[in-house]
């Protein structure tokens, strides 16, 4: 039985009348790809928040190497080895690739940043993940929307890490970007990292994931294995869900 | 070589037009290229040299700050004070100074723990910090400073007033500060992605509190140089030096939304700004058009800047 790296214990979560989250629980295991899927509004992407530290729960708790914390900041999620690739990816376009990768955990040389230090560690990263950036030096926001994901992946993986949360790695991608964002996170899953996944796409976390978690309303509704399921049960799940909702 | 001046056409155009309209002022006026006429351009911008280096660091930091001219007044009216008790001169240049900081760290305070917009709490303490210089001085100038003070902003190096060597200093400061500090990295990240700076781990409030400091440092040392040459501190003083500080900024390059800076820029449209202002006063044209402008110029400036983005955008 592979340990449990993070789990969550009935985490809520509202924003004034709106609940996001209601009694979420689940874990993720140590090498496995966990993915969370559901509808928008779902609360997918709350929790992630929560588990990045840029949320704090209502009530709940979240449990990291057997220690209970009743909320993360990002600091100390970052500290605990929780990487965060995030929708918007948070990239600055105005710097360049290697700033990016480096942002927060800048190379120095005393007082003054060691750029060419960075640059030549970011392209032995971005050369270890094969994710392929011409230039270096131009600004984040002339390269593509799949080397803008490389290049957030490649920030994530930078320290060494043992969680990387990615919300919705593939959303608003051209088939070909897609593709190679998916080819990266199968070659991360390959070298053993653990990954949690939150994502629309039922046919791409069946490609990837070893456990799938439902998510609606805010509520955890089902807990699958992905070997033992298929994306047509899931839908079949989900619109299930619904239409029991809307009746 | 190409991506060099690609990456600084801003910059080589306003050198390029600073240079045109020296010779058209050189040639119309034949006034323009004396020695006496360069220093005086020199001295009559330094300050505003000061102003618009903290202004870059503001305006790249994503912010604005309304309330320069008046951290300008009140702390120059600090030092003004301080030093009619008799203090010495350091004393009193260090409670201006500290003053500024002061104001600008409040300035930071608000704007970071209120999360309201940079516009409105700078115009409101612009407001605050102004009133309170009428209110100390009860509008009336702190004048008649002691000598040694007087040597400290106008003293002779070279022919040149001490407060030119400052502001140089200070640029020359701002340079590694801006481009190969971790300082200048954050605040230009700030003005870029600031949530991708906290999402990063990085504390935001820090560095953006420490511009704002950086620029009422910057406004209280041009107060205090204006005082030293005036010999009086006014509680008028530096009304509407902001905008002329902005324009210089927007006019340099650094795009109004921040996220980059372009120091060099600044410091290029300070003297083609203050050189306008010269070639003017040189052709004897009215002080109204002057205004006149320098309101055109800086709604060129940054008509100019945002259709750059736009296209910058769009490729």
């Amino acid at each position: 039985m592979p340990n449990t790296i993070i789990s969550v214990s009935g985490l809520c979560k509202s924003f004034g009348p709106i609940t996001a989250l209601r009694d979420v629980t689940l874990s993720v295991q140590e090498g496995q790809t966990t993915a969370i899927v559901g509808d928008n509004g779902s609360g997918k992407s709350t929790l992630i928040k929560l588990l990045s530290g840029n949320l704090a729960p209502d009530a709940g708790s979240i449990t990291v190497e057997d220690r209970e914390y009743p909320r993360l900041s990002i600091a100390q999620a970052l500290q605990m080895g929780i990487r965060t690739v995030y929708q918007d990816l948070s990239l600055d376009d105005c710097k360049n690739s290697y700033e990016n990768i480096f942002l927060g955990h800048e190379w120095m040389r005393g007082p003054f940043l060691d750029r060419r230090r960075m640059k030549r560690e970011a392209a032995a990263l971005l050369g270890r993940l094969e994710i392929t950036i011409p230039d270096l030096t131009e600004p984040v926001r002339v390269l593509s929307g799949g080397q803008r994901q490389g290049l957030a992946i490649a920030r994530a993986m930078l320290q060494p890490g043992q969680l990387l949360l990615l919300d919705e790695p593939t959303a608003a991608m051209g088939i070909r970007e897609s593709h190679q964002t998916m080819q990266l996170l199968r070659r991360l899953r390959a070298e053993g990292h653990t990954l949690l996944i939150v994502s629309h796409d039922i046919y791409q976390v069946f490609d990837i994931a070893d456990r799938i978690f439902v998510m609606r309303a805010g509520r955890c509704i089902a807990d699958i294995i992905a070997a033992d399921s298929s994306p047509e049960e899931l839908h079949r799940l989900i619109l299930e869900r619904e239409r029991g909702a809307v009746e | 070589m190409k991506q060099f001046f690609r990456r600084r056409a801003t910059l080589w155009m306003l050198i390029g037009f600073c240079l045109l309209l020296g010779l058209f002022l050189g040639l119309r006026t034949g006034l323009f290229f004396t020695g006496k006429n360069i220093v005086n351009i020199l001295e009559a911008n330094s300050f505003k040299l000061l102003l618009a280096i903290g202004m870059t660091f503001i305006i790249a930091s994503g912010g604005i700050d309304l309330s320069v001219g008046s951290v300008l007044s009140l702390s120059a009216i600090f030092t003004a004070i301080t030093l009619k008790q008799g203090v010495p001169v350091w004393v009193g240049i260090s409670v201006g100074l500290l003053s500024g900081v002061l104001m600008g760290l409040i300035n930071g305070c608000l704007i970071h723990f209120t999360g309201i917009n940079a516009f409105i709490i700078t115009l409101g303490t612009s407001f605050l910090y102004r009133g309170l210089a009428l209110i100390v001085t009860r509008g009336t100038p702190v004048s008649k400073m002691p000598a040694a003070f007087r040597t400290f902003g106008c003293g002779d190096i070279l022919h040149i007033e001490s407060g030119v060597y400052m502001a140089l200093a200070a640029l020359l400061i701002a340079f590694p500060l801006l481009y190969k500090m971790r300082w200048g990295h954050y605040i230009t990240t700030l003005g870029g992605n600031p949530q991708a700076l906290r999402r990063c781990g990085v504390k935001t409030g820090m560095w953006r509190i420490s511009t704002y400091a950086v620029m009422g440092f910057l406004a209280a040392l041009a107060g205090i140089i204006i005082t030293s040459r005036l010999n009086s501190a006014e509680p008028n003083a530096g009304l509407n030096m902001e905008m002329d500080a902005i324009t210089a900024v927007i006019m340099g390059g650094t795009p109004l939304h921040g996220g980059s800076a372009s120091l060099a820029g600044t410091a290029v449209a300070v003297l083609l700004l203050g050189t306008i202002r010269n070639g003017l006063t040189l052709m004897s044209v009215s002080s109204y058009y002057q205004q006149f402008i320098t309101g055109a110029i800086l709604l060129c400036a940054v008509v100019t800047a945002e259709l750059r983005e736009r296209r910058r955008r769009l490729h």
